[in-house]
């Protein structure tokens, strides 16, 4: 079983956001109702490369009225895959491509008493749905959004206009920082934090709130990364039969589908455990890049998830 | 005491121990309960300057309480009363705070209930159990509750039907459930057996 | 698809039986001679036509008898329906679900129109046309969840998902097999699966869990289970154990044929999408023992699988008084000869 339902898109209107900041309007081909979603999901994005398909994951930041598109923000990155530089450079209105169904890894905690949303850069595009929802359900929440500038701050106005007093912008070309420890005093009993950012952004804010005195499980984030690169290797499936190489720019995961694997996968970052596969033989050093594994299950070799962890060695035999 | 559990529903509490990291400390304790907040903060003066102690239980505890140096102690009349006083306090605490219980399962059970409406996560409250290892069951088919359950089958305090308890525990009630022990063939009841040494 | 709905009950004189069509379509669960627990979870991909599995939501001939018999419960006991207040956008979700897959696939019996927010709702066998708007609680007569759960066969409960777990917080329970939706009601996965015998050790729990933290919208799955209901009732909740369990003891060699049933749930699990909570539908459908002997290969591997049944499971499942008349009275029906692989007649 692979990614599932995959829906056809084509890209009705794109808005630079920011200098850097695309938004991508993906209206539904069959023109059917997209499928509604939970504030923090995200979808993959399927892109036609050529000979191959690139698979990115996005944070969907709306779904229009109607229920005819989703809107997702792309950063333009170097990213190794290109996933990005393709959005950026090869997407234009009218472009076709492929989204998986949504798929909810950072659900907001619905029994929390109040709710603190905390984005930096990028980060903010599932901070925008969750922030929409809470809205939306009347609930107690604070919006506190790192940027560069006003000019970097992508969907700033949208959201002072949706959110008003609740959203406060820290600029660091003003010298203003998001400081954890200054925003978690005094909030009520039963609060929960969110937070989507740079991994240092994240690292921060979680140990933030634990020196705060907040316990671990009032505090979420949203462990989505990109598949680090790496040194080259091969990969050999013991049932299959099959020997591909693994490039240092593309995930395992990525390197099995080019070789025409069928192979499982849901969040392609490394958190929901859909890609865990047993390893047979590792000549080398396991590099477990996720953030679903046990410490037990990293150390006994046994195990590994294909869409970010990869091998530091020669050959890696699979129990595919 | 750590007691562990047998089965996947009834929590195991690992024991009052003081969250370093906490700004402050919500203690909330009844009956034997004392004692665990006595061994855990008894040897912690600079913790106790953040922490509001809550005790419902007999003079002897109240006052070795009293004397243990909180920041703020409140003996309440009862368990009632002490959880109409946890409103007051939930409504008004900030995070940082960490919550505390001590004393049976059922009073451990009705305080985290009681602050899972508040948006706080059950797991992240610290717990031990101490006192009567009697067990709160709620009746199946009446859903009278009976405190201080000792022994299986016993008779229903609102139905009056002889209940089996049964190894399955809700937070929520904080309670066990009990089910009636001789629906098939009334009048056939098994010997009790003691359910705590 | 016109159905005919039969007039019976599933309480007092206890009419209830099977048309001959109704026997064909039951969802046998046994694809062997034998049963033990496994993850049996498949994707719930339209089945063969006329099954139990044509249709996401089915709807037999037996559902007006139901959702009569479901009103008497709520009315006796309303705490079989319950919700904790951050369910509500899951209630809706399921409304929606069960609307839309209802008037798709039973069109003469079920409509719906929506315009926006702005929704009509038919419903010709129970009688109801119901304008409303999606989203206003105000404009039922019940909060989502029990306003479209009293007009659809199956019990129903609403799994949130939150802290790597599922939590049972909303349901609909009223024809259960021996669990309380007011006693579990807040429950994790874990916790809710704890009375559960044997399967806790084999680790069934913590891989079914794994596998529905993942499902997907548009990816539903099912899986069967099974149990056994001495006549054919519908509420064998533990709230009316002490009015039902007597009835454990009434069966002999010369009625095990009428009162002993086979009671099958189907369960099936959606991915919710206003919500991500997780809709889990156990759908009850039961089968006395001379309806089921009528397909002989099932007479042969209900013998053989129920003689087999460890001693844990049969006490689990309340078994025990019963098994031993009602394989004894199978075994009549069960020549020896083979039996063929999958659940299907032959």
């Amino acid at each position: 079983m692979s990614g599932g339902v995959e829906i056809p898109v084509v890209v009705s209107d794109i808005e630079q956001a920011t200098p850097t900041v695309r938004r991508f309007r993906l209206t539904a081909a069959s023109g059917q109702p997209l499928p509604h979603f939970a504030a923090g999901s995200h979808v993959v994005v399927m892109m036609e490369s050529g000979e191959r398909i690139i698979r990115n994951a996005y944070s969907l930041v709306d779904r229009a009225e109607d229920g005819s598109s989703y809107s997702i923000g792309v950063l333009k990155t170097r990213d190794s895959r290109g996933g990005s530089r393709f959005m950026h450079e090869r997407v234009e209105v009218g472009s076709r491509l492929k989204i998986s169904m949504p798929v909810n890894l950072f659900p907001v905690f619905a029994p929390g008493r109040r709710h603190l949303l905390v984005a930096g850069g990028i980060g903010v595009t599932p901070i925008y749905a969750m922030a929409d929802e809470l809205k939306r359900q009347g609930a107690d929440y604070e919006i506190h959004y790192a940027v560069r500038d006003e000019a970097h701050g992508a969907f700033v106005g949208e959201l002072r206009e949706r959110h008003g007093d609740r959203l406060t912008l820290y600029r660091s070309d003003l010298s203003e920082v998001l400081a954890v420890r200054e925003i978690l005093p005094g909030q009520p009993f039963g609060t929960h934090l969110y937070v989507c950012g740079p991994q240092g952004m994240i690292d921060a804010v979680l140990e933030g709130g634990r020196e705060a005195g907040w316990p671990k499980e009032h505090l979420h984030s949203e462990h989505f990364q990109a598949p680090p690169s790496g040194d080259p290797f091969s990969a050999r499936l013991a049932k299959a039969g099959i020997t591909c190489e693994v490039r240092s720019d593309q995930s395992l995961l990525e390197a099995l589908e080019e070789a025409g694997v069928d192979a499982p996968f849901l969040c392609r970052g490394g958190a929901c455990g859909q890609c865990e596969v047993a390893v047979v033989d590792a000549d080398g050093e396991l590099v477990h890049n996720d953030h679903y594994l046990s410490e037990d299950e990293r150390s006994s070799g046994r195990k590994i998830m294909l869409c970010v962890s990869r091998l530091k060695g020669r050959e890696l035999v699979l129990d595919l | 005491m750590i007691t562990t559990s047998t089965f996947d529903s009834r929590p195991a509490y690992g024991g009052l121990s003081l969250d370093e990291r906490a700004k402050s400390h919500l203690v909330v304790a009844e009956g034997d309960g004392a004692s665990a907040v006595l061994d855990a903060f008894e040897d912690a003066p600079p913790s106790l300057a953040r922490t509001t102690l809550l005790y419902a239980g007999p003079d002897g505890m109240a006052v070795r309480l009293a004397i243990l140096g909180a920041a703020e102690f409140r003996r309440t009349s009862g368990r009632l009363d002490l959880m109409n006083r946890l409103d007051e306090v939930f409504a008004t605490s900030k995070m940082g705070a960490r919550l505390y219980v001590a004393g049976t399962e059922s009073f451990i059970g009705e305080v985290i209930a009681k602050a899972a409406t508040y948006g706080v996560v059950p797991q992240s409250v610290i717990a031990e159990q101490r006192g009567s290892l009697a067990r709160r069951v709620q009746c199946v088919h009446c859903k009278h509750v009976d405190e201080e359950v000792t022994a299986t089958p016993y008779a229903c305090g609102g139905c009056g039907q002889s209940l089996f308890v049964r190894d399955h525990f809700s937070r929520r009630h904080a309670a066990f459930q009990g089910v009636r022990v001789d629906a098939e063939v009334p009048g056939e009841i098994p010997a009790a057996e003691e359910l705590v040494q | 698809m016109t159905l005919h709905f039969k007039k019976e009950t599933f309480r007092d004189d206890y009419t209830f039986s099977n048309s001959p069509e109704a026997i064909r379509r039951f969802p046998f669960p046994f694809e062997k001679d034998e049963y033990m627990y496994s993850v049996n979870i498949e994707q719930h991909m339209p089945g063969p036509q006329k099954s139990a599995f044509e249709f996401p939501i089915d709807i037999d001939e037996h559902y007006v008898a139901e959702m009569e018999d479901r009103a008497k419960v709520l009315a006796q006991d309303p705490g079989r329906c319950q919700s904790l207040p951050h369910m509500i956008t899951a209630e809706w979700d399921l409304l929606e679900l069960l609307m839309e897959s209802m008037s798709k696939h039973y069109p003469e019996h079920f409509q719906l129109t929506r315009d926006g927010d702005d929704w009509r709702w038919v419903n010709k066998p129970l009688g109801v046309d119901q304008r409303f708007v999606f989203g206003d609680v105000s404009t039922l007569p019940y909060p989502p969840m029990e306003y479209i759960t009293r007009q659809c066969q199956g019990d129903f409960a609403l799994l949130d998902q939150r802290l790597d777990n599922l939590w049972m917080d909303a349901g609909v329970i009223t024809a259960q097999a021996d669990w309380s939706l007011d006693f579990d009601i807040g429950m994790n996965f874990m916790e809710w699966h704890a009375p559960v015998p044997l399967a806790k050790d084999m680790g069934i729990f913590e891989r079914a869990l794994k596998f529905l933290m993942n499902l997907q919208q548009g990816r539903p799955v099912r899986r069967l289970n099974w149990t056994m209901t001495i006549n054919p009732r519908l509420d064998t909740s533990p709230e009316n154990y002490d009015k039902w369990g007597v009835e454990r003891t009434t069966v002999t060699p010369e009625n095990v044929g009428n009162k002993v049933h086979l009671r099958v749930e189907l369960q099936a699990m959606w991915r919710l999408p206003r919500s991500n909570a997780i809709v889990f539908s156990i759908r009850a459908y039961m089968i006395k023992m001379e309806e089921l002997v009528t397909v002989p290969k099932w007479g042969r591997r209900f013998h053989r699988v129920l003689r087999d049944v460890k001693p844990e499971l049969a006490e689990y499942k309340g078994l025990t008084r019963y098994r031993q008349m009602t394989v004894d009275w199978l075994s009549k029906h069960d020549d020896g000869a083979p039996t063929s692989p999958g659940f299907a007649p032959d």
